[in-house]
């Protein structure tokens, strides 16, 4: 298990270390331990303003999409999954069955037939290629309707109606807090997902000033590496990746480790009822 | 709302299901607003899944020819798929890789979750919550600084190895390319499997452990008998999700072409043939019906899994 956790934790240690040299001495230097100088904040400070703080503007861009993307995804799967766990409809059972169904495709298997029904209606190249996608979670609705049948109790809708609250009044002043810990655990995997996006938007997306960090980040590595096309291979790119790499990591492994509680909760609420 | 009573719930919701046709007043009507609840989805869905699906489907039918322009040819792009090397080859390299990658990465997340929940480990939670870290890093940061460390020019790996006076093999040559990423994936998905069976374990009720330990049964004859069985489910779910992503491999090859671009061909994995056909290509109906091929043997492989895994289940 020791060994486990150094296989999971010792490459992000040096990725941190890495941070902190500069182009000759990451090359030099022992990969886990520090080399000559401590470059990490003329790195960081590179990172932020090389090609007028384009990292800031993708650093932007990821942010939106990902706050958008998610707490949309989130919003509109809980709210799909407590029309399927607590209204009877007609149809409702084929659309839970669809949802189920629509678990098994992945993001990336869609890449290709989005960009191609996306460039025909010319949405192609705007943030609305990217955003649009990641608002559907089928894991989110499915997830959410197991929650929501445990959560938020008949009774109490019931109870709502005779006092006369509508339903939809109902939704967004009771259920919704009932559904609290559901919504951030289903929050929380739409935000990896969004925020490690990178298929979708590298097919969509060719104006650099729409970027997410990871497509940004590919881009510096081709040209540390000459991959560009360009023939000379910059190595003074090399920090700026390693170091827009930290940068990038960090925001969500701080979400991870401070809502804990919510996703292992809602990874054991998923897996149970399977 | 704590005037009222339980008994106004249970009856009266009933007949609405069954015998629906005439809505008894005003009673049956907020029925209908799992409708207004659920028409948010079915609206991005519709964009995000069901219309590309269905506009790649229809794509694949057609041809763009120099004579003729853009002509319905029935199977022709699937007959030229079947019978494509490079999709073929592509094809097998990942059913190569998911032969190989993901039981053992199911194997170390199920060792993972069993040492956790023995509750023999100090700091359990540092080992959860260690494990599971490389989850939240990006794919494209990941595969980035693999392959960095796996690299000539600063790899850690080889510095090690010198240190060592091993001979490290060149991981990202052609005949160590595949491993290498298979490592990057098992990397950042091992703690998420982890995680999965780690909470169905929690599941199992406490009193069957403590049974099992009157019968004097050990910490290995507990996990065998009681604790494995118990996961099939959560480990068959593991492995249908493993065998989608599989086929699906795209982001970490994409992302070391530009490490090994002699290795890494734009037809390594199919999803990489499929993008470079539309992308770099301009073969968008080709490309449509690869992409549908694609998605076609996935859910096949997926379905009969989880087909096989349901008819032990019950045989049980």
């Amino acid at each position: 298990m020791g060994l486990m956790l150094l296989y999971a934790l010792l490459p992000l240690v040096w990725l941190l270390l890495s941070s902190t040299k500069d182009s000759n001495s990451l090359s030099t230097s022992f990969g886990l331990w520090f080399g000559h100088g401590f470059h990490l904040f003329d790195n960081v400070w590179n990172v932020l303003t090389y090609d007028d703080g384009i990292y800031l503007r993708w650093f932007a861009n990821t942010l939106l999409y990902a706050v958008v993307g998610a707490g949309g995804a989130a919003f509109i799967s809980t709210a799909a999954g407590y029309a399927l766990a607590k209204y009877r409809f007609r149809g409702r059972n084929v659309l839970a069955a669809v949802v189920l169904g629509a678990i098994a495709i992945p993001g990336t298997a869609l890449a290709v037939p989005t960009y191609l029904l996306f460039s025909k209606i010319g949405v192609i190249d705007t943030p609305w290629a990217v955003l649009l996608p990641s608002l559907v979670s089928p894991f989110g609705v499915y997830l959410m309707r197991v929650y929501a049948i445990g959560a938020v109790p008949d009774s109490m809708l019931e109870a709502a109606r005779i006092d006369g609250s509508g339903e939809i009044r109902t939704f967004f002043t009771i259920s919704l807090r009932l559904l609290a810990p559901g919504f951030v655990t289903v929050l929380l995997f739409s935000l990896v997902a969004t925020w490690n996006n990178y298929f979708l938007p590298l097919i969509v997306l060719s104006d650099p000033q729409w970027f997410p960090l990871t497509v940004g980040l590919n881009q510096w590595n081709a040209l540390a590496t000459g991959a560009a096309g360009s023939g000379a291979t910059t190595t003074g790119f090399y920090p700026l990746v390693v170091t827009g790499s930290v940068l990038a990591i960090i925001p969500l492994v701080v979400a991870f480790l401070f809502l804990q509680r919510f996703w292992q909760s809602g990874l054991a609420a998923g897996s149970v009822k399977e | 709302m704590s005037t009222t009573h339980p008994p106004a719930q249970s009856t009266p919701a009933r007949p609405t299901s069954r015998s629906r046709p005439v809505p008894r007043s005003g009673r049956i009507g907020h029925g209908s607003f799992g409708y207004v609840f659920f028409a948010p989805f079915l609206v991005v869905f519709v964009i995000g899944i069901a219309a590309p699906l269905g506009y790649a489907a229809y794509l694949s039918f057609f041809q763009d020819r120099l004579v003729g322009g853009n002509v319905f040819v029935g199977f022709d792009n699937y007959t030229r798929a079947l019978g494509d090397e490079l999709f073929r080859a592509g094809l097998w390299r990942v059913t190569l890789f998911l032969l190989v990658q993901v039981p053992v990465m199911l194997a170390l997340a199920l060792l993972a979750a069993l040492a956790i929940d023995s509750g023999r480990l100090r700091w359990p939670a540092l080992f959860r919550i260690g494990i599971f870290v490389p989850y939240a890093v990006p794919a494209v940061v990941a595969s980035l600084m693999w392959g960095y460390l796996y690299g000539d020019r600063f790899g850690l790996i080889r510095q090690i190895g010198d240190a060592l006076h091993v001979d490290v093999p060149r991981l990202l040559s052609e005949s160590w390319m595949l491993a290498s990423i298979g490592n990057v994936v098992t990397w950042e998905f091992v703690g998420y499997n982890m995680l999965i069976l780690y909470a169905a374990l929690r599941t199992v009720p406490q009193e069957l452990y403590e049974a099992a330990e009157v019968d004097g049964a050990g910490e290995l004859r507990k996990a065998w008998s009681i604790k494995l069985p118990a996961l099939r489910p959560a480990l068959a779910l593991a492995t249908v999700f493993s065998i989608i992503g599989t086929f699906q491999l795209f982001n970490e090859p994409n992302v070391m072409q530009s490490l090994a671009p002699d290795v890494i061909s734009t037809s390594y994995t199919p999803n990489m043939y499929a993008f470079n056909l539309a992308f770099n290509g301009q073969q968008f109906n080709y490309s449509a019906a690869v992409a549908v091929v694609l998605g076609g043997v996935t859910a096949v492989v997926a379905y009969a899994v989880q087909a096989r895994s349901m008819r032990k289940e019950q045989s049980l």
